[in-house]
């Protein structure tokens, strides 16, 4: 049920699954990308290591700045360099940026139409032990919401790596939700990514015997991971689904989603984000325009997050296995 | 040489050269016939803003000195060629004070003077605050304070990196009531620690902000030292004084190793008497009565201007 040219880890479901962050991939991702391009250039604000951009600056020395703990001024040196024909990846927490630098990044660089790459790493509440403060589960809303941002979500460290060569030539303000656990390599170097295509990676109607599907599942970041294994079951409970990596949240690949819930009508929503404005709020306005359905969404509802690990926090704002699965009964009963 | 003193341009021509842009001296023709655009400036300001009904009327009344320096002498760019690559780079961070940036280019012959009457205008490429998108000659769309030293800081440094001995420069234009947002400040140490000596400052002294007096709101004095203290070069002069701010502008950018803060000390509405040193004056425009007083006045004081060149002479 795997969609076999979707290329993805073998060992998808097995225990022995390939671990690494997200961020990790942004950090492989930016030396290639600076490596192919001589005007990127990459600006911190004293998160060097732990965003992983320490490998670029170890490259590029002259063409890394450091800012110190300034994110505003960060966004607004990033434009100041791309008027100047730099392609600038600005770096920090995705609370701090683009959270306490949102009018700068607004302003300076969408408004002003300048090609600044937003990387926010420690996106979600997978951020674990650090608490509220630090976990970003507004970023997604916060972003997509500006004329020109280009949103992406990158599910896995391979992912997050393609993300971030193609984030550098768009031409376009690009924010990069990237989060600080590792969590599983799902994809390979093989499998298909674009910026603005999502992608099938789950059709029971190509099982054998085929399944009728009935309940899309969409989901953005790590959770797809907990997204297919939900599927998994309820496949196995007779429900069949369709499951989207929906990686750019921003531009909306609607024509992949609106033939995916013609196909099968009940949608879920799965995201490490407030439901408010997230990846399911995006899904449903374009659907409620173009083929309204029945949704569920799977997220954050309206709260702030706290220390535990990231499996606990997940748990407990209900973003796992089985409420997802829980998500996908109720859907088919509305 | 210290700050607070008035400078000649001949007290900085020996080490002005260090870039290469060598400026033509400023005789006294050359500034007579400055402070006659200054005043036709101040002219088409206030014309501009009648036709808009709103806007800002101190700001751009008291830096019609400053632009009219920068855009008929200081800057090197080439009006009919706005993208040229060499080009200065001008940023105004206070972009509410555009009014005066808007003349200023007009008068350089970015566009038609009498497009400056489509201010604020539906459809005008003349934003209420500057949009670059609609008006490419712009270096950056401008408006909510504390954002324009950063991006000026960033082409200084994306400068740097492209070529270590570039001659150009690149000029930030702040106000003074902009100095409470901390942004300023993030910008300025980052302009310090890298040294960034193709990047001047102009602060628009005025001590007016929309709710009153700077020092009232939120004081800001010692405000030169602020800056040396974060290792710019600091110049203080008399923003209605074409050779302090020449000498200013030389100095700055015979300066090795560091960013300059030129705080240019301007009188809010100067040229208006009855607009000057008013804070009410900061954000709103004047009436037609008010409107036809100010044009009076300053078709008066260009007499004057004329009348004094002629006169010693």
């Amino acid at each position: 049920m795997i969609v076999p040219t979707q290329h993805l880890d073998p060992r998808i479901f097995g225990k022995d699954v390939p671990m690494a962050a997200i961020r990790s991939g942004f950090g492989d991702g930016l030396v290639i990308a600076a490596e192919r391009d001589a005007n990127v250039v990459g600006l911190c604000a004293d998160l060097t290591e732990s965003t992983h951009m320490l490998p670029f600056k170890e490259k590029f020395p002259g063409r890394f700045v450091e800012l110190g703990v300034a994110e505003q001024n960060l966004a607004g040196v990033g434009s100041g360099m791309a008027a100047m024909g730099k392609v600038p990846f600005i770096t920090s927490y995705a609370m701090f940026s683009p959270g306490r630098n949102w009018e700068q990044i607004r302003t300076t660089i969408c408004y002003n139409d300048r090609p600044v790459k937003i990387a926010g790493s420690h996106a979600g509440v997978s951020v674990g032990p650090d608490g509220g403060t630090h976990q970003a589960i507004e970023d997604i809303a916060i972003t997509r919401v500006i004329p020109r941002m280009v949103v992406l979500s990158p599910c896995d460290a391979i992912e997050a790596r393609k993300a971030t060569i193609a984030a550098a030539s768009t031409g376009t303000p690009v924010y990069l939700r990237l989060a600080r656990e590792k969590t599983p390599v799902m994809t390979t170097d093989d499998s298909p990514f674009e910026i603005g295509r999502a992608q099938i990676w789950w059709d029971t109607a190509q099982a054998g015997p085929p399944l009728q599907p009935q309940v899309t599942i969409i989901a953005t970041g790590a959770l797809i991971h907990q997204a297919l294994g939900a599927a998994r079951e309820v496949a196995s409970k007779g429900i069949g689904s369709i499951v989207i990596n929906l990686s750019t949240i921003k531009p909306l690949d609607a024509e992949t989603i609106v033939a995916a819930v013609k196909r099968a009508r009940r949608v879920v929503t799965v995201e490490e984000h407030q439901i408010a404005g997230g990846m399911g709020s995006a899904v449903a306005e374009m659907l409620a325009q173009r083929m309204p359905a029945p949704q569920e969404f799977v997220g954050v509802r309206d709260e702030f997050g706290q220390s535990g690990t990231p499996e606990e926090l997940i748990v407990h704002y209900g973003m796992d296995l089985p409420h997802i699965v829980a998500a996908v009964e109720r859907v088919m009963h509305l | 040489m210290g700050p607070g003193r008035a400078r000649t341009s001949s007290d900085v021509m020996t080490t002005s050269p260090t870039n290469g842009h060598e400026m033509v001296e400023l005789d006294d023709a050359a500034i007579e016939k400055l402070e006659l655009t200054a005043n036709s400036i101040r002219e088409s300001i206030i014309t501009m803003l009648l036709a808009a009904g709103s806007g800002h009327t101190a700001g751009p009344l008291g830096m019609a000195d400053i632009f009219t320096y920068l855009y008929l002498h200081g800057l090197r760019h080439q009006p009919s060629n706005p993208a040229w690559p060499d080009r200065d780079r001008l940023v105004l961070s206070n972009g509410h004070i555009c009014p005066v940036l808007y003349a200023a280019m007009a008068y350089a012959g970015y566009f038609p003077i009498e497009e400056l009457q489509t201010l604020r205008k539906f459809g005008s490429r003349l934003q209420g605050h500057p949009h670059r998108e609609r008006l490419p000659a712009l270096e950056t769309s401008s408006g909510p304070l504390g954002s324009g030293l950063s991006q000026a800081v960033g082409m200084a440094i994306a400068d740097r990196i492209d070529n270590a001995s570039s001659d150009r420069t690149i000029y930030c234009l702040l106000s003074d009531g902009e100095h409470d947002a901390g942004a300023t400040w993030e910008a300025g140490m980052l302009a310090g620690k890298e040294r960034l000596r193709n990047l001047i400052g102009i602060i628009d002294r005025n001590n007016i902000q929309i709710d009153g007096f700077t020092e009232t709101i939120m004081p800001l004095e010692p405000i030169a030292d602020k800056w040396r203290a974060w290792n710019w070069h600091v110049i203080e002069i008399d923003g209605h004084n074409f050779r302090s701010i020449d000498g200013a502008i030389r100095e700055a950018k015979a300066v090795f190793e560091k960013p300059t803060m030129i705080v240019a000390h301007t009188i809010p509405g100067k040229g208006v008497r009855e607009f000057e040193r008013k804070y009410e004056w900061h954000g709103k425009p004047p009436d037609q009565a008010q409107g036809k007083m100010a044009l009076d006045e300053l078709r008066t004081l260009g007499g004057q201007i004329r009348a004094e060149h002629e006169g010693p002479r």
